[in-house]
């Protein structure tokens, strides 16, 4: 049940990209252009999506278990470092190149040609390269002890 | 600032953001999830016991929904303008600034600020401040 909800909900999620106009990396780009010819649009998608979530995501945080029955996991961190502001910044930069971010990256692979498979191929490196870092600082270093 | 009134599509625009939050409402109330596209990727990178399937299944959804979509109304046409380098690059800037910042426009933008988290908050700041922050600089300072 709960690979059918996320399926339908993923679908959902990806409609409502191509609906909004966010799977469209120029228009993207037209919102992030605020000193050029601005286009507002992404903030009413912001918006639309802020209204439901806003009304339905305190109430979740308040249950323990979902509708289904599974454990609920919501983040628990609220420390803001550097990892987090750096890792924002970093990627706001990709986002602001190419007008790509990962949802619409997804949505536009059997839909936008060959470009957005360079971007994607190009994001799954990097997220393997946080990975390996990731690994390679975790584990002990036992040659120097 | 001018407005770019021939693009700008308010409706269109705010009824896809309410399916968007609808589908994130959906998936967080259900399977007890964040909608965080980057970390339902990403997570495929660190595989897990039990932790696969759901995230396949939310992708081939996303995947699928252009599919879906083309059924009942034709796809509205993209734009991309960047080349091909600029994309590679963007890409990985992208994959490894969403992990270290632990989410992107869905998992920080949506989820996070409708649960209010400080977190979310600054994360959000700060990849909205550096895409209009890049934006100006490419188009008007390097051309």
């Amino acid at each position: 049940m709960k690979i059918l909800t996320a399926l339908l909900a993923g679908l959902l999620f990806g409609v409502g990209l191509i609906v909004s106009g966010m799977a469209n990396p120029s228009k993207v780009l037209g919102f992030l252009d605020l000193a050029g010819n601005w286009d507002p649009s992404l903030a009413f998608v912001m918006g639309g999506a802020l209204l439901v979530g806003s009304i339905v995501f305190p109430f979740a945080a308040r249950r323990s278990r979902s509708l289904l029955g599974e454990v609920m996991h919501l983040p628990s961190s609220t420390k803001i470092d550097g990892r987090l502001m750096l890792g924002g910044l970093t990627f706001g930069v990709g986002w602001g190149l190419a007008g790509y971010c990962p949802g619409p990256a997804l949505v536009s692979l059997t839909y936008g040609g060959a470009k957005p498979w360079l971007f994607f191929v190009a994001m799954l490196a990097g997220m393997l390269l946080f990975e390996i870092l990731e690994r390679m600082q975790t584990k002990p270093r036992k040659q120097t002890a | 600032m001018t407005i770019d009134w021939t693009h700008f599509t308010p409706w269109a625009s705010l009824f896809g953001g309410l399916l968007i939050g609808t589908a994130a409402a959906l998936f967080v109330l259900l399977n007890g999830r964040i909608a965080g596209i980057s970390g339902i990727v990403g997570g495929l990178l660190r595989p897990s016991q039990g932790d696969m399937a759901w995230r396949i299944a939310f992708i081939a959804g996303m995947v699928g929904a252009p599919l879906a979509y083309s059924l009942t109304l034709p796809l509205p046409p993209v734009q991309v303008d960047a080349q091909a380098s600029v994309l590679i690059a963007a890409g990985l800037l992208v994959g490894i600034g969403t992990r270290y910042g632990s989410g992107c426009t869905s998992g920080h933008g949506i989820c996070g600020l409708s649960r209010r988290s400080p977190r979310s908050m600054a994360a959000t700041l700060a990849f909205m401040l550096a895409g209009f922050a890049t934006v100006y600089v490419a188009r008007h300072w390097l051309s």
